[in-house]
């Protein structure tokens, strides 16, 4: 394994080895392995040198660079970086370069990281294998004839290749945990809210969140201390200071409650490969080996998830992504009017998924049929909250697998979108109730691949849910 | 719920996006379309008259902040990334007149 962020800021910090050292061990790592596999869209290798020079200088100087000092992270292409392209694996915004960082941006630099490069994604997050990125797909490392799963595909495969020890991603439905699950690193949702998304690029506002992907949950737990709190230029983020959670790791769980969902366990969510639910149980022995109290919860509305999601995401998706024009940002086709310009910009730019989704959500939306979908899904969302607030009464954190399969191989579901999106049945639930969800290794399944379990708990309960993520890396090890 | 959405309304919100499409991106996102729409029977036998809408997860409304005056984005460098500039603003072509 690697050196963790952790160990990188610890040797950074004391003087033992350089920031530059550090950028330059994982630059070669990534000339050795990328051309393979493809994580990312741009690697920044002379910023981040420079960066690190600039590191190095501020700890020559008796200074401290902060918690993430030379660690280097890589970030999604759809969080905005100054300067610096971001293409959220389109076509469309060919050329733009984000006159200001997103908020995430600027706390991890200020936190004394080293932004490494910006990886691959399905485009504009839409997808769930990385395929379908305008740029080409990106492979997993553990096996590269498989995806690594998607959007945050680049991120995760980064960082389970050692590209970086950390990296940020965005989590929609479960673009984080997903492909947390199918690389075997660590990925976290945050309690919708936690964290600030200005400078992400939306796709479905009332869903999104950034997170941070890892190679373990300590190190999941720094980053996510240095990019959460409150941003004012960030209506939908909650008051006050990022959650504390790093202390929470060393706890154990002794006498926490934890639910088994029993509708993510297999019979009522159908096509969950079975070694999957079965490591998903492995977990919940150990945990209750180490005291715990497991049982089984029902949290019934949870199986409406995929469908309210299917609707709510695209139809605030068709109104995101109307502002792609041609008139301020990225390409344009020209035209003899401004709508016909408008209307060959976006089919020459946007890729098959996002026009599909752009066109379910404008459907949905349009006159007649709003009440019945938009309007619909946002009354099951309320459900789906209500039923997960109850499980929470009697349990301090819920338990399922992340992922109903391991890593697929390439163009294994390409061909019809409703297997794509089934991707995300176990994962979509967290993001409608809006609480924290992280996916933590534990063990493999079928061909040896890794096999992801998640951890849900209630709204700003990221504590607990680390803690119990440390409990049951712990015990997978 | 509602009836199978047709090829002729594919056509009709591809021309509300913005987007056009070739005759056989018609033929298939009306049968994808469909086949997701499909789904949405799920929740339509769901009785929901008297359950509230979400939309913000967590029920946070009215945020507020201080009314000051802030700097804003530099006109440079936002224009630098557009794809058509003059006199320091964005330049599209004709929207009215003789080009329509």
């Amino acid at each position: 394994m690697n050196d963790t962020a952790l160990s990188i800021a610890a040797s950074v910090r004391s003087g033992e080895r350089t920031a530059r050292a550090v950028i330059e061990e994982h630059l070669e790592t990534i000339a050795a392995k990328e051309p393979e596999l493809h994580a990312f869209n741009r690697v920044t290798a002379d910023a981040a040198l420079e960066a690190a020079d600039e590191v190095d200088r501020r700890v020559s100087q008796g200074e401290d660079p902060g918690p993430l000092a030379g660690v280097p992270i890589a970030l999604k292409d759809n969080i905005c970086t100054r300067g610096v392209p971001t293409t959220c694996s389109s076509k469309i915004l060919e050329g733009w370069r984000p006159p200001y960082d997103a908020t995430v941006v600027t706390k991890v630099a200020e936190a004394g990281a080293i932004t490494i490069g910006k990886t691959n994604l399905d485009e504009f997050a839409m997808g769930s294998s990385t395929e379908n990125s305008a740029f080409g797909p990106t492979r997993n490392p553990l096996d590269p004839t498989r995806v690594p799963g998607g959007s945050s595909g680049g991120s995760a495969a980064a960082v389970a290749a050692g590209f970086a020890p950390v990296s940020l991603g965005s989590d929609t439905g479960g673009s984080i945990r997903q492909p947390a699950a199918l690389c075997g690193v660590v990925g976290v949702k945050p309690t919708y809210g936690a964290v600030s998304r200005f400078g992400l690029v939306a796709f479905a506002s009332s869903l999104d969140q950034i997170g941070p992907f890892a190679t373990t949950v300590a190190d999941a737990a720094l980053l996510y201390e240095v990019i959460g709190g409150h941003d004012p230029n960030d209506s939908t983020s909650m008051p006050g200071p990022a959650l504390g959670v790093a202390k929470a790791l060393d706890e154990g769980v002794e006498g926490l409650r934890v639910g088994l969902v029993s509708e993510m366990m297999g019979g009522v969510i159908e096509g969950i490969d079975e070694q999957i639910l079965a490591r998903t149980r492995d977990a919940a022995d150990a945990l209750a080996a180490a005291g715990a109290k497991v049982e089984e919860v029902s949290v019934p509305a949870a199986v409406y998830g995929l469908t309210a999601y299917y609707l709510i995401a695209p139809c605030e998706a068709s109104s995101n992504l109307a502002r792609f024009d041609g008139v301020r940002y990225g390409l344009r086709v020209d035209a003899a009017t401004t709508a016909e310009m408008n209307i060959a910009t976006r089919t020459a730019g946007f890729g098959p998924e996002v026009k599909r989704r752009i066109m379910l959500g404008t459907y949905a939306l349009s006159a007649g049929y709003y009440d019945a979908y938009y309007g619909k899904a946002q009354k099951v969302r309320t459900l789906i909250s209500r039923d997960f607030a109850a499980a929470y009464e009697n349990f301090d954190v819920l338990l399922s697998p992340t992922s109903p399969d391991v890593a697929f191989e390439l163009d294994a579901k390409t061909s019809d979108p409703l297997t794509m999106y089934l991707n995300d049945v176990l994962t979509i639930p967290s993001n409608l109730a809006g609480h924290p969800a992280m996916s933590v290794p534990y063990g493999t399944g079928e061909h040896g691949l890794p096999v992801g379990v998640q951890v849900m708990a209630p709204a700003l309960g990221e504590a607990v849910m680390f803690q119990v993520g440390a409990a049951l890396e712990r015990s997978a090890s | 719920m509602s009836e199978r959405i047709t090829r002729d309304e594919v056509a009709h919100v591809a021309g509300l996006a913005r987007l056009k499409l070739t005759d056989d991106e018609l033929d298939r996102f009306t049968g994808q379309l469909a086949g997701v729409l499909e789904h949405a029977a799920d929740i339509a036998e769901l009785d929901l008259d008297d359950v509230p809408p979400t939309s913000h997860p967590l029920g946070l409304r009215n945020v507020f902040r201080p009314d000051v005056r802030r700097p804003t984005l530099d006109r440079d460098e936002v224009l630098a990334s557009a794809p058509s500039v003059e006199d320091g603003r964005f330049r599209v072509p004709p929207t009215l007149g003789d080009a329509l």
